[in-house]
């Protein structure tokens, strides 16, 4: 089973993901900030991880830049989901890394399709 | 030493600094050219051969006195970061490239008042060429051991050696023609010359100090036993301390108006952030240089007590006494490196000024509209390199007749006081609005030749050692008139008295003829753009006030014949843009007129670049109090313009952290439908819980959607405050019945704890939600354990404190002031998002402040957070005084 990780602060969003996911037969990691963000990932060691930008502390282009950072976790796929929508900001996201930016409101369908596309990719690699 | 080791020694370092000029002017752009350090260094050119040789013989015979050259210096220099900073805006703004141009331009663009100070910078400084040539001559005698100098002027190295820095300064100062290009290839070596003769001196301070002598207290020891020497060291009374204070007086004006300083200062500045490093590292630079001028003095005193020696060259002597002819050489070098700095500055200054501000207005200007840029620029050049070269060959032949017998410092003192008549001119010029142009011109023209009478003629007659019954009796016999003792002063030294008194009936002159004849609207223009400097900064061509007609092919034309055709269209395309205007425009305005002035103006002066420029436009009369009200108005919209531009950038944030506020619950709410739409096989539990939540972020957006109106309106003005005679008590109440439940869910305690009552004027549900609010708020951060919320309320003379506690965490320092912005959230919140908008005590504040209220954060003891807000008991009486 191949393993997802949401990061978000907003509980009804992270309750529709991880519903969303289970579903599509993932297993579902959660963490609220950055900081829960980073341990849960060097733990788990998710195959891809739902990344939001604005959350309290340690924010989402944080967590990008050290996961690339580090050797081991700079292969996790990211995609950034955020209420965020100016070109800055997604230039600012793929250049930290990100493989695909989806701005907020999303399309679940969408979302799913993009997911699972990913990760085939890395594995026709 | 032989006289050809030395030449040769003086050609090797002639090349070493023409190699590092050439390469600072390749590498203009290099930090090792453009930084404070240089900037500071440059300045230095003030200390020339008279520093070095002069003081130590000032020094030598009169003690103290030499140190109020660099007092006044020392002094103002801190006040520098206001003065000089306003000169310098000015002179950037106006693209100003001398110190004739700058008085000019004030004076209304005065081509007259321009040619007058060119005439007296030239009188003053042609002297002070000579004695740096006279310092070279006599250093170099010394040191070769000639007993006289050369007979005839072609034998005389000397002006061979001068016309060396004449070339140097040619070649180097005249590359554009523009005046107002820095020329880094010469300050960059006046900078090298300045750490070198700085050096060379420290050396020679050192060796005598510590190796002819054990150290200063010993030569003071060996000194004081001298006849002269308690006198040397006092002060001498009320007289000694005017003279030091007039003195002082002297050097200040000079550190700022020679012609040199103005230039390395103000001409050739690159930043104006270099002033911070320059108020503190050039006086120190000036104490450096003359902590072992006095000790070098007095060694020389005590070694050359019985014999007749030039005390002004104590400096060469000593070492050479001992035998020590390296280091004589090392010190001739430092003060020739002293001499041919301000050589070449000075020259480099002059020439400009004639150039621009004497010979093209008075001269070329109809040849200059009428030819080709290229044969224009090629004459500009011309003109002032034959001026450089004209001026050091009279600084010769000065120096060959007149200057044989006196003192260094004697001349340069003489040029002091002749550039400070410039002082009343420029510093009125820039602190005092009614200083007019005619007052400018007599006060100067008077101060002149008070000076002249004062200090050049007897000082030119004694120097010919004629026997002058002029100097004892007076011209004509009459007693006051005595040219060193006018009007019966008798404490003033010869150079003090000159200052006083010329610059007394200076400054009377200006004042007066100011007060009495008004300038016309040009002037008053300048007038109000030097005085009021950090006002009008920002206008730019803006703060120019002219009515006319014009057309910008005429200007194009004019200004093509300097500039060439590819930079003026270079120039004009830049004005258009930045402008905002079409590129085919047929009509100039006032701000273009005064562009292409200032174009101008660097290759050809102000009083040119407005003559040449005015001679194709046709400019209206305009009154004074016209200019005046156009000046105002110009600048009151630049302000109002920033304030709003500052307001819609507020307005465009605050947009854009509403819109994300908004797309958060819509992205539940739409993931939240979407997958129980597109999934049938939802269990039940699961569709309760989502559709609850949907329903939640839905009021939530509602909820969001209508406090921003709110705030809006109450911001805004629009919703006025419904005020009835109100219970504070009765309200308080209400509040805290309408959180019951929500207290309950949560486990707290809430307590009003509002005894007395005081009914007066609010809004009865505006503050009920504020209260609500507050306990909202403090029921969500509340102890989780034991919570205790409670109200109370404090009753004063004209107000009412009501605040609100609870026993929680409390509030960080740093976020006591900005939780009452809009949408913030706390930093120290718990995990779970809170249910609120993050504009509660944002539309708190407002409600408050419409009641012209306060409300403010702080912490309780001993743990808890409490926000307090007052509520005026009478408020008619602010509302009364707001509509008045």
């Amino acid at each position: 089973m191949k393993k997802l990780l949401i990061v978000d602060d907003e509980p009804n969003i992270v309750m529709s993901l991880e519903y969303l996911f289970q579903k599509e037969n993932f297993e579902v990691f959660i963490a609220r900030d950055g900081a829960e963000a980073i341990e849960i990932t060097e733990k788990v060691l998710p195959d891809i991880i739902l990344l939001d930008i604005m959350m309290p502390k340690v924010d989402g282009y944080q967590v990008l830049n050290y996961l690339k950072s580090v050797e081991e976790l700079s292969q996790i796929k990211v995609i950034i989901l955020s209420a965020k929508t100016k070109i800055s900001d997604v230039e600012l996201g793929l250049q930290l890394g990100a493989d695909k930016y989806v701005t907020k409101p999303f399309s679940t369908k969408k979302l799913v399709a993009d997911v699972v596309e990913l990760l085939n990719k890395n594995t026709k690699k | 030493m032989s006289s050809f080791l030395v030449i040769l020694v003086i050609v090797a370092y002639l090349a070493t600094i023409f190699y590092v000029a050439y390469w600072a002017e390749k590498n203009s752009k290099s930090n090792w050219v453009n930084n404070p350090y240089v900037y500071t260094l440059s300045l230095a050119v003030y200390c020339t051969a008279w520093t070095y040789y002069g003081s130590v013989g000032l020094a030598a015979t009169s003690g103290l006195k030499f140190l109020t050259i660099y007092l006044g210096p020392v002094i103002i220099i801190p006040a520098w970061i206001i003065l000089m900073k306003k000169i310098l805006r000015i002179a950037k703004g106006n693209k100003i490239s001398s110190l004739a141009d700058f008085i000019s331009l004030r004076y209304g663009n005065d081509r007259f008042l321009g040619a007058l100070v060119t005439v007296i910078c030239v009188f003053a400084i042609v002297p002070y060429i000579s004695l740096q040539l006279k310092a070279i001559s006599e250093t170099f005698n010394v040191i070769t051991n000639h007993k006289l100098p050369g007979n005839t002027v072609f034998n005389d190295t000397t002006l061979y050696i001068a016309i060396l820095l004449a070339i140097f300064a040619a070649f180097f100062g005249t590359q554009n023609t523009d005046a107002t290009e820095r020329h880094k290839g010469i300050i960059t070596a006046v900078a090298l010359e300045s750490t070198i003769k700085l050096f060379f001196f420290l050396v020679i301070g050192v060796y005598v100090t510590f190796f002819l002598f054990n150290g200063p207290i010993d030569i003071y020891n060996q000194a004081s036993i001298l006849s002269n020497f308690e006198i040397q060291q006092k002060i001498n009374g009320v007289e000694g301390g005017i003279n030091w204070f007039l003195l002082s007086i002297l050097s200040m004006i000079a550190i700022m108006l020679l012609p040199r300083q103005f230039q390395v200062t103000v001409v050739e500045n690159e930043r104006e952030k270099y002033l911070k490093k320059v108020i503190w590292l050039f006086p120190l630079y000036l104490m450096l240089f003359n902590v072992f001028v006095i000790l070098i003095a007095w060694a020389g005193n005590i070694y050359f007590q019985n014999q007749h020696v030039n005390a002004d060259h104590f400096t060469l002597l000593l070492p050479l006494f001992n035998n020590n002819h390296t280091l004589a050489l090392l010190g001739f070098l430092g003060g020739f490196s002293a001499a041919m700095s301000m050589v070449v500055v000075s020259t480099l200054a002059l020439s400009t000024m004639l150039s621009n501000n004497l010979i093209i207005p008075y001269g070329f200007l109809t040849r200059f509209s009428k030819g080709e840029s290229h044969k224009n620029n090629e004459s500009i050049k011309n003109i002032r390199r034959i001026a450089i070269f004209t001026l050091v060959i009279i600084a010769y032949f000065f120096y060959k007749s007149f200057t044989l017998d006196k003192s260094l410092v004697s001349i340069g003192l003489i040029s002091f006081v002749i550039i400070a008549q410039l002082a009343p001119a420029f510093f009125g010029g820039l602190f005092w609005r009614r200083g007019s142009s005619k007052g400018a011109k007599y006060g100067i023209i008077v101060g002149f030749l008070v000076c002249i009478y004062t200090l050049v003629i007897p000082f030119t007659i004694e120097s010919k050692i004629i026997a002058s019954t002029f100097l004892n009796e007076g011209l004509f016999g009459i007693e006051v008139l005595k040219p060193y003792q006018l009007f019966g002063l008798q404490i003033l030294d010869p150079v003090t008295h000159a200052f006083f008194w010329s610059l007394f009936f200076n400054i009377i002159t200006y004042a007066i003829v100011s007060v009495n004849i008004i300038g016309n609207y040009r002037e008053r223009n300048f007038a109000e753009m030097f005085v009021d400097s950090t006002k009008y900064a920002m206008l730019h061509e803006d703060a120019y006030v002219w009515k006319g007609e014009a057309y910008v092919r005429d200007i194009r034309k004019v200004l093509s014949r300097f500039l060439g055709e590819r930079r003026t269209d270079r120039a004009m395309n830049l004005f258009f843009m930045k402008y905002n205007l079409d590129k085919n425009t047929q009509f100039a305005d006032a701000r273009l007129v005064n562009f292409s002035e200032k174009l101008l103006t660097g290759s050809i002066g102000s009083a040119s670049a407005r003559i040449l420029i005015s001679s194709v436009v046709k400019e209206e009369e305009i009154s004074l109090t016209e200019v005046l009200n156009i000046l105002d108005e110009t600048q009151k919209a630049k302000e109002s313009n920033k304030e709003l531009k500052e307001r819609d950038k507020q307005k465009d944030e605050f947009l854009d952290t509403v819109a994300h506020e908004l797309k958060t619950p819509i992205t539940s709410i739409r993931a939240l439908s979407e997958i129980l739409l597109d999934h049938d096989d939802v269990d039940n539990a699961t569709k309760t819980k989502f559709l609850n939540s949907i329903l939640k972020e839905s009021e939530r957006v509602s909820r969001l959607i209508n406090n921003i109106l709110d705030l809006e309106k109450l911001a805004s003005g629009r919703q006025k405050l419904n005020l009835t005679k109100n219970s504070i008590k009765n309200t308080v109440q209400k509040s805290i019945d309408a959180v019951k439940q929500l207290a309950i869910n949560n486990n707290i305690e809430i307590t009003n704890e509002v005894i007395e009552d005081k009914i007066f004027l609010f809004d009865d549900d505006r503050i009920e939600q504020v209260i609500i609010n507050l306990l909202s708020n403090a029921i969500k951060f509340s102890n989780d354990e034991k919570g205790q919320v409670s109200v109370h309320a404090k009753i004063y003379q004209n107000s009412i404190e009501v605040s609100v506690e609870d026993n929680g965490k409390g509030i960080g320092t740093d976020e006591l002031v900005s939780i009452f912005n809009k949408f913030y959230q706390s930093k120290n919140q718990t995990l779970l998002k809170p249910v609120g908008s993050g504009l509660g005590l944002a539309i708190s504040k407002q409600i408050i402040e419409s009641h012209n209220g306060k409300i403010w954060a702080d912490n309780i003891n001993p743990q808890g957070a409490r926000i307090t807000f007052t509520l005026p008991l009478n408020i008619n009486k602010y509302e009364e005084a707001a509509d008045s």
